[in-house]
């Protein structure tokens, strides 16, 4: 069982949700990720997503994009991340998940890229443009390696493939909580819920929600309807603001703490199962 | 050939559909209203009506008499897809997908543009169908081609500016793919060239081929026979799949795509994706790229805005790995002077893009023989690059 199962095993027998906290691996250099990462799990953060930045995030809204630029003045790459993580994992257990699109993972090799992973300590992997329909080698090696890959679904996404997307996700369900890019806000909640509970009803398997969700109100709104909350713009914009700032770690920090006190605050919905659906 | 792509889109390990979760709905959505309108009458009949009496087809098929005894070669015919109405070959799948659009029961269509040709006939065909319509062009596009920006809020299309990355093409595809994801369910999205997510490629192709049926039969009744070579410029290369397409299956037809060879190859500032790229990922679809040893997309040049992408279609790519379609490349040099060559000798102004298949033939037709026939898919019209052309030379208008 890797750390992200664990992890939300562990949550939910404490009937919590998971914080799980974006930044992109870079930004605003290096060194201060890894200063970043172990202080926002002092702080709280269950799991951290780690972005690499890629010249064309589709996926994502301006704050998102600026952080990565930042992180490509320095030609931050994928193997300087895996580097990270393995220099993270001398020191942490926290589980660490890889957020970046495609072609960068495709131009390391598919297969060099799980051997490594493996190696560092990785722990999943999100591609925002990689659907499960163009993945298969993909599906293959992760279930081989350990290493999860973690599925997004969305508003959009029509029933039955909702249920392909949750029986192929691997770790939990990437939740996107609106039609939209990163960074955008959340306003209909109840539109969440109705989705977050279809969703429920079709597995077991943990489900997060994301995009959109900056404040501690709508981490403590959302925390009651989801096993994880995850939370990226909002953290990417204080770096930002903060960047040159050598308390950084300490700002970054206390905003976590916020964050992970309104996740304390919402009720899980549900009592501890036994088992989790992809352990 | 002919049953390619296969039901996922994929043409051999090229093409497919890399898109958000978001989006992938909306592009089976697309694929079934495609489909369903390829055996619908009513959609038939209507396409038929506007690409007649709206943007004038048939284009003629012009024998360049002048210029072919100029370069003394082979017999060069120009498809005049610079006579459309808006000025380019674009029009074709605009009023396609336009009329997929009323079908969906969508009221907006967005749009990028490079050129501002595709941005333009999408301003057009929304005007004409009552859509409303948002066009995203980078800054850089913008400040080169502003003839076109205006053309387009004249048409009553919103042009958003896009001042990320090297602020072109690939820059306004991002865009709109990202306002894609945000409005799905209110809009369409009107891709311009055989690129992206399954079904766009297929589909664009086939809206296009328009222009090789057509061909085939003009040159046909002029001739007797069938051309020896096909010539087109690529940029994503919907001109060149539009003019090709119908003519694969002739092998003795040869095909060249010409890219942009910008300030030449080894200059690194370039659009050649066949000279100098490797198979990678970009904007949906697995396709030759641009891109550097982390897989970031490498930044392009070309004079021609239209031409400066990162990124090919991904049947190119296939074709390419065939051997079936042969991949050239000419310099912005080149390309200014087709420009003028055919503006002095045919009276005829090509568009920057067109201008880069024109300089091919320059080098291809004096070394064919006189009895030969080469078929040069003359994709826009030049008028949008008179101002441009003019700045380069310091002339001021």
């Amino acid at each position: 069982m890797n750390r992200i199962d664990q992890t939300f095993l562990r949550l939910r027998t404490k009937k919590e949700t998971a914080l799980i906290p974006y930044i992109m691996a870079g930004d605003p250099y290096l060194e201060r990720t890894e200063d970043l990462v172990l202080a926002m799990e002092q702080a709280g953060a269950d799991i951290v997503e780690l972005g690499v930045p890629f010249s064309d995030p589709i996926a994502d809204g301006p704050v998102i994009q600026r952080a990565g630029l930042r992180a490509l003045k320095w030609k931050t790459a994928l193997k300087d991340v895996l580097k990270l993580t393995a220099d993270i994992r001398e020191k942490s257990e926290i589980p660490l998940i890889l957020m970046t699109y495609y072609n960068p993972v495709l131009k390391f090799g598919i297969d060099r890229f799980f051997k490594e992973a493996e190696i560092c300590g990785l722990d999943g992997v999100i591609i925002p443009d990689l659907p499960p329909e163009e993945g298969r080698v993909f599906l293959e090696r992760s279930r081989q390696n350990g290493l999860n890959w973690i599925l997004l679904a969305a508003p959009t996404t029509p029933p039955a493939r909702l249920k392909t997307l949750s029986g192929k996700t691997q770790g939990f369900l990437y939740y996107v909580s609106l039609t939209g890019i990163t960074g955008a806000s959340l306003k209909n909640f109840s539109e969440v819920k109705t989705r977050l509970s279809a969703i429920r009803r079709l597995t077991d398997t943990p489900v997060a929600v994301g995009f959109g969700v900056s404040t501690p109100e709508q981490v403590r709104a959302l925390a009651g309807m989801a096993d994880g909350v995850i939370v990226g713009s909002a953290i990417v914009r204080l770096i930002e603001e903060h960047m040159d700032d050598s308390d950084l770690p300490a700002v970054v920090a206390a905003f976590v703490r916020q964050l992970k006190q309104a996740v304390a605050g919402g009720r899980v919905r549900r009592a501890v199962k036994t088992g989790l659906a992809h352990s | 050939m002919r049953t390619l792509p296969d039901q996922n889109g994929h043409f051999g390990i090229y093409g497919g559909r890399f898109a958000p979760e978001t989006l992938m709905p909306a592009l089976t959505d697309l694929e079934r209203y495609y489909e369903a309108s390829k055996k619908d009458k009513a959609f038939q009949s209507e396409l038929k009506e506007y690409l007649e009496k709206f943007a004038g087809r048939p284009t003629p098929l012009y024998f360049a008499r002048r210029l072919t005894k100029k370069l003394g070669g082979a017999k060069i015919y120009l498809k005049r897809e610079d006579l459309c109405h808006t000025g380019a070959h674009k029009i074709n799948n605009t009023i396609g997908q336009g009329l997929l659009t009323k079908r969906m029961g969508k009221r907006r269509v967005i749009a990028e543009t490079g050129a501002g040709q595709h941005g333009v006939a999408v301003a057009t065909v929304a005007a004409a169908f009552g859509l409303d319509c948002e066009v995203y062009m980078g800054t850089e596009d913008m400040e080169r081609q502003s003839l076109n920006v205006y053309r387009m809020r004249l048409m009553g299309a919103k042009v958003t500016p896009v001042d990320s990355g090297s602020r072109t093409l690939k820059d306004a595809i991002s865009e709109a793919m990202r306002d894609w994801t945000t409005n799905v369910r209110t809009t369409h999205y009107i891709l311009g060239s055989v690129l992206g997510p399954h079904p766009f490629p297929v589909m664009i192709r086939d809206f296009q081929s328009v222009i090789g049926t057509e061909a085939r039969r003009q040159i046909r009744s002029a001739e007797g026979r069938l051309p020896d070579c096909l010539v087109a410029c690529v940029g994503g290369g919907s001109n060149a799949m539009g003019l090709f397409y119908p003519f694969l299956t002739d092998h003795k037809i040869k095909m060249i795509g010409v890219e942009a060879g910008g300030h030449g190859i080894e200059s690194g500032k370039h659009a050649a994706r066949f000279a100098d790229g490797s198979a990678g990922v970009l904007h949906g679809t697995m396709t030759y790229l641009l891109q550097d040893d982390d897989g970031q997309i490498r930044l392009t040049h070309s004079v021609s805005a239209g031409l400066d992408y990162a990124a090919v279609g991904p049947e190119h790519s296939y074709y390419h790995d065939q051997g079936r379609i042969h991949f050239s490349h000419v310099t912005d040099d080149e390309a200014l002077a087709a420009f003028d060559l055919l503006s002095r000798v045919e009276g005829i102004m090509p568009a920057l893009e067109s201008a880069h298949a024109v300089a091919h033939i320059v080098k291809l037709a004096p070394r064919m023989k006189r009895n030969q026939i080469i078929v040069v898919n003359l994709s826009g019209r030049g008028d949008k690059d008179v101002m441009q052309v003019a700045k380069m030379r310091g002339v001021k208008l």
